[in-house]
């Protein structure tokens, strides 16, 4: 029953002894679908882009008329990675149009979720979808055969922060108890204990991640660049705060409008973004840039024994400060699980809202790939007028494209195996979750 | 089906969650490894192989350019599995679908949205090819996952529970929602999922699709009883049912007072002032 491959994985066609033609579609092992084209004639590079082949799914258009209340729910599934982070920002944005004051617990227990898909999310990525390429093997399912230590120990690490999310918001695909105002679901105390002491049991697969980490070569690429995350004064926070840049004083979420710049590229069904130069870039290296004074000390060491440091310009090193923010999420979880156990879980209404015509918000969260902007128009009835959602893989876009066009003339020496291989390696370092917006990743080749 | 069948799994547009929620449960049930051979998983690896007999798919269709992709799929896999709402049912896709595509695309990416961003209106993936089986829910149940899995292994045909979710969050021992005026599509919607989302708090969205011989008017009565408006009570019918409710036609349990089904698509869209708030600059 075999039957003709629908598409070629990898077609490699010589043209000329000057024009060589490579086409890899949908790079694998990115959350969603993208093509990589260079076209390099007689030497030169005269186009060298990410494309975005996913399709669009419109979910600004359909929030328009529905009920405040559906709208975190609706958004947590625009990403099935970013769940939680979506649900967040979606409900800060409501939140905010709507004048509702959170209670303490509320934030400590979206705080716990967040570093749960933080984690869940690094995790996945750093060891399943990066760590291949540094071990020789094509994916996590020969790794699980060559390196079962290195898999059963990520899958330990991946199924607590799992636990952590779906503990408190019931899943972490897609959160069932956040609400507007706070919480529908409480856990019992046994259950945050029981999470407490794995937690601390799992601190051996933590500093082995560092370890692991520490031993493989990351490619030496350097490119100037402005890094934008959210802020706060006194914590590594990955909700609320402002809007930080490396070139920019700090800027209410308000004026996220005036960073993001939204504007359209022909070749991508997302949306680019520019700031104060070309393009930016979000995600765990510029969240490290712009508060890695805030890490806990043993990230901070994490960082010295991985050669991190401000600034960086290697978007390579952008799994570096992941696993630095896997130590981080880590022992701020512990912290964050004490001070729930000790005020104790009081089951709480959510705190009420205040319609009035015209309501706006926004909210924000820094997703596992940055920054992440929500922003309703909400009626006196309730319902949704108006909404813009700016995903952080949108942010990086354009990044990524003057990444590559700075990284191709460096490599033309290469068989064209390893440019496909380190641009590859490039796109994921990224770790562009496309299905936000679109999917990922082809190599295209004309001319070399 | 050899002993050892080939699996592949496939995406279109979607979240990809689901496809996740199976990563999470091969995490517990590595054993299944042994039984299956994954050819194609691109979420998860770089390996892609295109003999395959059974063929799992996340996702609706919401573009004609990729049917013939589907259509490949259906001619290779000897059984197609609709992988979650988006696949089964049309999903959260197809709440767009009570606007024109026009409207969405320019509401979305500008005046420039029509060329560039191919779309039609949000469909199952039965509504392209033939589907052996659905695994519902937004996500997957995991737990559902493997038993459907085993059944399939096992030369088995999967049956989908045909009675309420009521059932499960009796059996769960969850106080009724309904009862505590929280909204609730417990007793219209296929149950299997273990009342997940009521166990936590949280109303039924019928994720799962509708039960069949749902009395809906009795639903409407209770739901109307918690306070809610028409439009609210078809904003809650409509979340992952739209497609669903639009091939309801006149049986659709919708009022007339909102656009989310089969009986005033297109029209509020054209009564929108036109906006520019999620549209990107022109260029």
């Amino acid at each position: 029953m075999t039957k003709k491959a629908k598409r070629p994985a990898r077609e490699a066609v010589a043209d000329t002894g000057a024009q060589v033609r490579i086409n890899v579609h949908h790079v694998t092992r990115v959350e969603g679908h993208g093509n990589i084209v260079v076209d390099v004639r007689d030497g030169s590079l005269e186009r060298c882009e990410l494309q975005i082949v996913e399709t669009p799914r419109f979910f600004e258009a359909m929030l328009r008329g529905r009920p405040y209340l559906q709208a975190s729910h609706i958004t947590s599934r625009i990403c099935g990675i970013c769940a939680c982070g979506h649900a967040t920002a979606s409900l800060r944005a409501t939140e905010r149009a709507l004048s509702v004051r959170l209670s303490e617990q509320t934030t400590l227990l979206r705080k716990l979720v967040m570093h749960g898909e933080m984690l869940d999310s690094h995790i996945l990525h750093v060891y399943m979808l990066i760590a291949p390429d540094f071990l020789g093997v094509g994916s996590v399912i020969p790794l699980a055969a060559s390196h079962p230590d290195i898999v059963k120990r990520a899958l330990r690490m991946k199924q607590f922060a799992g636990d952590l999310c779906a503990t408190f918001a019931g899943r972490h695909t897609h959160p069932i108890a956040m609400t507007v105002g706070g919480f529908t679901h409480y856990p019992k105390r046994e259950q945050v204990e029981a999470l407490r002491a794995r937690a601390e049991a799992l601190l051996p697969d933590v500093d082995a991640t560092v370890e692991l980490f520490g031993t493989l070569p990351f490619p030496k690429f350097e490119r100037e660049t402005e890094y934008v995350a959210l802020v706060q004064p006194d914590e590594y926070g990955f909700i609320d705060g402002m809007i930080g840049s490396t070139e920019h004083a700090p800027r209410p979420l308000e004026e996220y409008r005036a960073v993001t710049n939204e504007h359209l590229e022909v070749h991508s069904t997302a949306k680019h973004t520019a700031h104060q130069r070309e393009s930016y870039m979000v995600g765990a290296l510029a969240r490290y840039h712009l508060k890695h004074e805030h890490l806990h000390p043993r990230a901070q060491a994490a960082a010295a024994h991985l050669g991190l440091s401000a600034p960086c310009y290697n978007p390579y090193y952008n799994s570096v400060a992941q696993v630095v923010e896997i130590v981080h999420c880590w022992d701020d979880l512990i912290q964050l699980l004490d001070t729930v156990l000790a005020r104790g879980i009081v089951p709480e209404e959510p705190a009420p809202v205040t319609l009035r015509s015209g309501a706006r918000g926004v909210g924000a969260a820094d997703v596992p790939r940055g920054i992440l902007f929500h922003e309703y128009q909400i009626g006196e009835d309730g319902l949704i007028q108006e909404a813009n959602c700016v995903i952080p893989t949108g942010q990086n876009l354009g990044n990524i494209d003057r990444d590559m066009r700075a990284l191709v003339p460096t490599l033309l020496t290469e068989p064209e195996e390893t440019i496909t291989q380190r641009l590859e390696m490039l796109v994921r370092a990224y770790d562009p979750c496309i299905s936000c917006s679109t999917h990922f990743l082809n190599v295209e080749f004309v001319g070399k | 089906m050899p002993a050892k069948p080939k699996i592949a799994f496939f995406d279109f547009s979607s979240c990809e969650g689901c496809q996740l929620t199976v990563v999470d449960a091969l995490q517990t049930h590595l054993g299944l490894l042994d039984l299956v051979e994954i050819v194609q998983f691109r979420e998860a690896m770089s390996e892609k192989g295109e003999d395959y007999q059974i063929a799992f798919v996340e996702g609706s269709c919401t573009r004609e350019s990729d049917e013939a992709r589907l259509q490949a799929i259906r001619e290779q896999a000897t059984i197609v599995v609709a992988l979650g709402a988006c696949a089964h049912l049309g999903g959260v896709n197809s709440m767009k679908n009570r606007w024109s595509i026009e409207n969405v695309q320019t509401y979305v990416y500008g005046k420039h949205g029509r060329e560039l961003y191919e779309s039609y209106p949000a469909r199952p993936i039965s509504a392209v090819i033939e589907v052996d089986y659905a695994i519902p829910g937004c996500p997957i149940d995991r737990n559902e996952f493997i038993q459907i899995v085993q059944k399939l292994l096992q030369g088995r045909k999967p049956k989908l529970p045909d009675y309420p979710l009521c059932v499960e969050c009796k059996l769960a021992e969850n106080a009724c929602l309904n009862k505590q005026g929280i909204p609730c599509l417990g007793p219209v919607t296929r149950a299997g999922c273990a009342a997940i989302c009521p166990q936590y708090g949280s109303g039924c969205e019928a994720c799962r699709g509708f039960v069949p011989e749902a009395n809906f008017e009795a639903m409407r009565d209770v739901l109307r009883g918690h306070g809610l408006t028409d439009v609210e009570i078809d904003a809650q019918f409509s979340m992952f049912n739209a497609y669903q409710l639009k091939e309801m036609g006149d049986a659709a349990p919708l009022s007339a007072q909102s656009g989310n089904g089969s009986r005033r698509r297109a029209t509020d869209a054209e009564k929108l002032p036109s906006s520019t708030f999620a549209a990107p600059k022109e260029a």
